[in-house]
């Protein structure tokens, strides 16, 4: 039933992801052991179990209101779990800010919304974390900025505003600029799901070229053509848990969970 | 038949671009546009230029081609204007101007030291010039954060100047003194008030609200009777605790709670997900504060911010109550003076044109400072 010509429809044609650079180490990144999350009395999240290896690319999929996005967004603390461990890079989450923003240093992230500040030129919102929080000079700061724009391929715009790029231009520099900070992991919460079609690709394509470089990378998403060729492990979640995961081939070939079936048939159908 | 129904359709080619007809630009399409669109607009338009030829010529001849400029009473005024325009005619008597006009800057401040408010009002623009302007050279703004010492002393003396007390201080130098200091002070204090209300801590947020809300709830006046009369009460026995210091306390005071509302509004506009993209860099609270929630949201708050502004500003003239002489509290001296008995349009036309010309301003900066801080195209 998953003709894969079928799903890959975003996928950019001329950049056909080499998993043989995508290598998976032993060291733990993410340990995240019954952790649980209620907003009030609504059980969001329940019993999260997972451990994410560095230079792993785990995609996590599920319909919405499923607590896909309150999980990773939990990684970094812009939610606050309540019960269960979450370690990240050695480092325990818990309400010590300082280990917070250790966390968030090493930890980027990439919205569905870019969340660029409007009122900063694109190199300001790529240099102003490393020079606040790093410390970084601006001199130096402003060269790897541009180096990162390079790789996003917009260097040209460095001096506009955010408000003067296209969706994709913007979730590039988005990108660009949570590399700018030189994290160990990122997380993306649906990055391409406020962009139009076309735009899809130039942001799917910036993703796997993180991935062929050894990024760690949790991918909220709904692109099945990006697990399927980027992801070694797919991630199904629903009603707050995780009800399935396994290699992408297995996972999209031969669901074995009722519900995960019924989701792919869903999106994948049509 | 059949190519006449088919929905088909492919262009020939590119339509090169053209200009729009005449018509609809230029002088003539202005005016089409905005003074003759339709029989309603035109209409008002004839209505409207009509009013002005009625009304405006009337007032520039009593104003200006009549007005008298040097006389020492006002019947002389009347006199000088009879003589020269026939009698039942009337004048503008701006000679009481001519005549007060040291008053109506300085109030009773000492002649010969008249030199020291007009510096500090110069140095004023100086201050003020780069905090406006990014322009203007930063290390500038080391003298903006000295000025309030500055022209304290030039004002009040000290420090080797001559000292000169309150009671002496009047007219439109009073209005500036407590206009700019509620202005300068209330910002940065609403500013905190807005983020506190905001806090996630408890008695902070408790706090805040409560101040924001009496103060809001009380009129100004009130707020300056507290500070002329009943503060004395509360203060220790022989106290000297200047009256006009008391009233820009209150004013900014005042002031900062309606600041703070007007800030809460820009905060609420801005999208959660820019406190995220911050928090998310590893932005601590005061830096994410400062580098990224302040900047949009009080740029959001332009418009609302500068109208406080204006409004503080004319609501110095509330001192006049409680007897302190702002050029408003001057008017009543003035006319009791058997001189100019009588004389009133002339006065309050003067002390308007001075507030509008400060008000007006302000408003014009805020549209500068709008379309400067524009990012979005």
């Amino acid at each position: 039933m998953t003709d894969a010509a079928q799903i890959d429809d975003h996928m950019p044609e001329d950049h056909v992801p080499d998993r043989s650079k995508m290598s998976v180490s032993d060291e733990v990144a993410i340990q995240i052991d019954n952790m649980n999350k209620w907003y009030g009395e609504f059980h969001v999240l329940r019993d999260i179990n997972l451990t994410v290896n560095r230079g792993e690319r785990i995609v996590i999929c599920g319909p919405s209101g499923s607590g896909k996005s309150t999980l990773i967004r939990c990684i970094n603390r812009l939610e606050e779990h309540q019960k269960g461990d979450i370690v990240v890079n050695d480092v325990e989450l818990n309400s010590d800010l300082k280990n917070i923003d250790k966390i968030r240093a090493e930890v980027g992230m990439v919205f569905q919304h870019f969340n660029l500040f409007p009122h900063l030129t694109i190199l300001e919102n790529c240099t102003l974390a490393p020079i606040w929080v790093r410390k970084t000079p601006k001199k130096e700061a402003e060269a790897d900025a541009m180096q990162m724009l390079e790789r996003v391929k917009i260097p040209e715009q460095a001096h506009k505003f955010p408000g003067q790029l296209s969706g994709g231009q913007q979730q590039r520099v988005a990108i660009a600029r949570s590399l700018c900070m030189k994290p160990r992991i990122m997380l993306f919460d649906e990055p391409t799901s406020a962009l139009d079609p076309e735009m899809i690709k130039e942001v799917l394509d910036t993703m796997i070229g993180l991935a062929e470089e050894g990024m760690t990378m949790l991918v909220v998403t709904h692109e099945m053509g990006f697990a399927r060729m980027v992801a070694n492990r797919v991630i199904f979640m629903d009603e707050g848990q995780i009800v399935e995961q396994n290699e992408p081939e297995e996972f999209f070939n031969n669901p074995k969970s009722d519900r995960t079936k019924l989701f792919l048939s869903q999106i994948l159908g049509h | 038949m059949s190519s006449d129904t088919s929905i088909s359709y492919v262009a020939s080619g590119q339509i090169p671009p053209s200009p729009p007809p005449a018509a609809t630009t230029g002088v003539m399409g202005w005016m089409r546009e905005n003074l003759f669109d339709g029989w309603m607009n035109s209409v008002l338009t004839i209505v409207s230029i009509a009013a002005i030829v009625l009304i405006v010529p009337p007032i520039i001849d009593w104003a200006f081609l009549r007005g008298v400029w040097n006389a020492g009473s006002l019947s002389e005024c009347r006199e000088i204007v009879a003589a020269a325009h026939g009698e039942g005619v009337r004048g503008a008597c701006w000679a009481v101007i001519n005549e007060r006009f040291n008053q109506f800057l300085f109030g009773f401040y000492p002649t010969h030291l008249y030199w020291r408010p007009i510096l500090a009002f110069v140095l004023m623009f100086v201050a003020l010039a780069p905090v406006l302007f990014t322009q203007v050279p930063r290390f500038m703004l080391w003298f903006s954060l000295i000025y309030p010492v500055v022209a304290f002393l030039l004002i009040w003396g000290g420090m080797g100047l001559e000292p000169v007390e309150s009671a002496k201080l009047g007219g439109f130098m009073l209005a500036l003194i407590i206009g700019t200091t509620g202005i300068v002070a209330s910002l940065p204090i609403g500013i905190l008030l807005a983020l506190g209300r905001q806090s996630s801590m408890f008695f902070i947020k408790t706090i805040c609200v409560i101040f924001i809300e009496f103060i809001r709830g009380v009129p100004l006046i009130t707020l300056l009777f507290v500070a002329s009369v009943l503060l004395n009460y509360f203060l220790p026995p022989g106290t000297e605790f200047d009256l006009i210091l008391r009233v820009c306390i209150m004013v900014t005071l005042f002031s900062s709670a309606y600041m703070a509302e007007v800030i809460r509004g820009g905060l609420a506009a801005l999208p959660q997900g820019q406190y995220e993209a911050a928090d998310a860099l590893g932005l601590n609270y005061w830096k994410s504060t400062r580098l990224i929630i302040m900047p949009q949201a009080l740029k959001v708050s332009i418009p609302g911010i500068v109208n406080s502004f204006i409004g503080l500003f004319k609501d110095t003239t509330l001192v006049s109550v409680i007897g302190l002489l702002d050029p408003v509290g001057l008017l009543n001296p003035i006319r009791a003076d058997s001189n100019w008995n009588g004389i009133l349009w002339e006065l309050y036309l003067f002390v308007a044109l001075f507030f509008f010309i400060f008000c007006f301003g302000m408003s014009r900066y805020s549209m500068y400072l709008e379309r400067k801080l524009k990012t979005d195209r």
